[in-house]
């Protein structure tokens, strides 16, 4: 058998509308249709009532979510693409976040986002919000980067009684594979050493993971030894897992597909310097996305994201300072 | 209390016994409210006051054909109908007044407040958000087999405009939720007069196009406040679909007690939009027999003797204290510490 990061998120929900009956899932084209992307394809069928879609209207989506968050339910939010979260930015940010330090009521909302790159989505259709989502308290954002963490955090967010921001990728979709789903997982909240090294360490997550993967096997042709560390979530950081590799290498270069202005990754560099600065033996690097719109064509996307050969030169010129 | 309600009230419920009551609840909420703008002058509130002077009637209205188990998400201008529908003079002030006891502990404040687990939703500024939110609650109501039950909600003319509105009425109209949404077309949104807010005709033209059951009521007219709200909230309840009441009137005061409103064109208080609903409501109990014009003054003396003596207990309550706030955003401390 094997099973793709898309199956997992849909055998997660699956999972959670069968353990669970206050669980609902609410979203464009989620019910006989299956999602745009087909992470809850047939689930309407399975759960009559209970996989409804919604108009288009992403304000009125975190809304109601939040809503039958405060009744007691347990709501799946599918956004048909992150992009379009925005529309429904307020109730997330000013509602959804505040309403637990607000009124001592929580708000166990969890809210899908496919996210990211994929060739030819362009400007609307590939962007990365966690650094966005993660600026305001109230919520967490996890970005898994693995068909098991996909399951396993896609369940574990929906224990947390807080929101959770799930941003899902959606160029992993049916390009990863997994040989089964796993009973047991890291909790949210802890980083992952996705590969040992001594040398210097990447500090990544999400789809970027396997970029990052895939330079520390170039580079180790030239006899250097890469650590690759996955945060897996991305609020709560798991600054810890942090220092100790780089506690262990001297050298950190971090790895984003997102937007460099106020990243992931100047978090993470930030709390580097402050916390572990005379663990390092150079300076900081990150490395992001361009600084513009994320282009249409295939060929300028290709280069707007980080690749592995970008990653790897950049762990190149790090291990050289 | 007059010889006439002391009968009526033995002899059960009956219209002039549901006014006279709406009628001592508006009553007490200008009140309150007056307090809390002469706190506010006198540097004692940490925020902003905003009044509903003028608004009594329809708030009022919604707060009281509400039952317990329900849903009410008030807006700014709405005191009348929280204290409809159980909100207190005490936690009122607290919260405006910033005591540790109050429902939001100090970290919200004045019309924030609310009670979720109640069924009393604690509004947040963003004009019209209220609308999906309710409607959601009721989703949820729905999925539990509860039936019967209503969720209402309240905003201005200016909140009319909001996308909030247009997706909250639209995806409630969608699963026919008993929503209940109450617009007090107040004649400005801030300073903005309707001229420059809306181009269609009524703002109650907006029901048709979604397919939502619309009211429109003399908004200065308790007895028909009353009537219209009630018949709307009765629909809901009867599984009719959402309902929108827009109830006309002019909006007494500023935007804020900071604001003296000066903008407000005189000629409007003239008018028929801008008579007082309180007295006008006085003024019909009294012709009834309902009350006396002593049995009025003497409500009001009362209430503003309650509202005195709380002001001044809570005046004398803890302020809440940065050491003993744990200044944390989630209830899962175990991720929380993390954030560190
Ligand atoms: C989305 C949004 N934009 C702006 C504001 C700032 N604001 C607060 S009240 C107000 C006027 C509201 O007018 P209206 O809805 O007619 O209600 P009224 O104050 O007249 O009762 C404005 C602009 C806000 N609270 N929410």
């Amino acid at each position: 058998m094997s099973v793709t990061y898309l199956e997992a998120i849909k055998a997660a929900q699956d999972k959670a509308l069968a353990d669970d009956h206050r669980v609902f899932i609410y979203g464009q084209d989620v019910g006989n249709f299956g999602g745009a992307f087909k992470a809850t394809e047939g689930l309407a069928q399975k759960y009559p009532g209970r996989v409804l879609d919604s108009p288009l209207s992403e304000d009125a989506i975190m809304g109601m979510a939040i809503g039958a968050a405060i009744e007691g339910a347990r709501p799946i939010v599918e956004m048909q693409f992150a992009d379009f979260s925005t529309c429904g930015l307020n109730q997330i940010i000013n509602h959804a976040a505040t309403l637990y330090y607000r009124t001592g009521v929580n708000c166990p909302i969890v809210v899908r986002l496919p996210s990211g790159g994929t060739p030819g989505g362009g400007p609307f259709h590939s962007q990365s919000m966690e650094a966005l989502y993660a600026h305001y308290p109230g919520l967490f954002v996890v970005t898994p980067a693995t068909v098991e963490d996909a399951y396993s955090m896609l369940l574990g967010a929906l224990e947390i009684e807080d929101p959770v921001i799930f941003c899902e990728h959606k160029f992993l979709y049916n390009h990863l594979k997994a040989d089964s789903l796993p009973t047991e997982s890291l909790p949210i909240g802890k980083a992952r050493i996705a590969r040992p090294g001594r040398d210097a360490t990447i500090v990544t997550h999400s789809a970027m993971l396997h970029e990052a993967l895939a330079a520390a096997e170039e580079i180790a042709a030239d006899g250097f030894q890469v650590e690759v560390v996955d945060l897996r979530s991305v609020k709560p950081l798991d600054t810890d897992t942090v220092l100790a590799s780089v506690a262990r290498t001297g050298r950190l270069l971090c790895v984003s597909e997102a937007f460099p202005w106020g990243s992931v990754c100047a978090e993470v560099i930030a709390r580097v310097t402050a916390e572990g600065f005379g663990l390092l033996d150079a300076a900081p690097q990150r490395l992001n996305a361009k600084d513009t719109p994320i282009p249409y064509h295939p060929a300028l996307w290709g280069t707007h994201r980080p690749t592995a050969s970008a990653v790897a030169s950049a762990a190149r010129q790090l291990l050289k300072g | 209390m007059s010889e006439v309600v002391k009968a009526r009230k033995s002899a059960g419920p009956d219209p002039g016994q549901q006014f006279v009551k709406a009628y001592r609840i508006m009553l007490s909420a200008r009140v309150l409210e007056e307090k809390l703008a002469a706190l506010y002058r006198a540097g004692k509130i940490k925020g902003g006051v905003f009044l509903g002077r003028g608004q009594e009637a329809l708030s009022v209205s919604v707060g009281i054909h509400l039952h317990q188990g329900d849903i009410f998400a008030p807006l700014i201008r709405d005191q009348a109908g929280r204290m409809a529908f159980g909100d207190t003079i005490l936690d009122t002030l607290r919260t405006y007044l910033g005591s540790s006891l109050g429902s939001m502990r100090g970290r919200d404040g004045n019309i924030h407040r609310g009670r979720p687990r109640e069924g009393y939703y604690a509004m947040i500024s963003h004009l019209g958000a209220m609308i999906p939110t309710v409607a959601g609650g009721l989703l949820a109501r729905r999925f539990r087999g509860e039936h019967g039950v209503v969720g209402a909600t309240c905003l201005g003319d200016g909140g009319t405009s909001t996308g909030a509105f247009h997706e909250g009425l639209n995806a409630a109209a969608v699963e026919r939720l008993p929503l209940v949404v109450v617009v007090a077309n107040n004649q400005y949104a801030y300073s903005t007069p309707n001229t420059r807010q809306f181009a269609c005709a009524d703002l109650v033209d907006k029901a048709i196009g979604y397919g939502v059951a619309g009211h429109k009521v003399d908004a200065t007219d308790l007895e028909a406040c009353l009537k219209t709200v009630g018949g709307a909230i009765a629909a809901a309840r009867a599984g009719g679909g959402p309902q929108l009441i827009v109830g006309d009137l002019l909006r007494l005061v500023g935007h804020g007690e900071h604001d003296p409103g000066k903008y407000i064109d005189p000629k409007l208080r003239k008018q028929h939009v801008g008579r007082d609903c309180l007295e006008v409501a006085g003024a019909v109990i009294v012709e009834k027999g309902w009350a006396t014009k002593e049995d009025l003054a003497q409500w009001r003396a009362e209430v503003k003797a309650e509202v005195n003596t709380t002001a001044n207990r809570v005046s004398r309550e803890p302020e809440p204290d940065p050491g003993e706030e744990d200044w944390c955003a989630v209830s899962n401390r175990e991720l929380e510490d993390n954030f560190a």
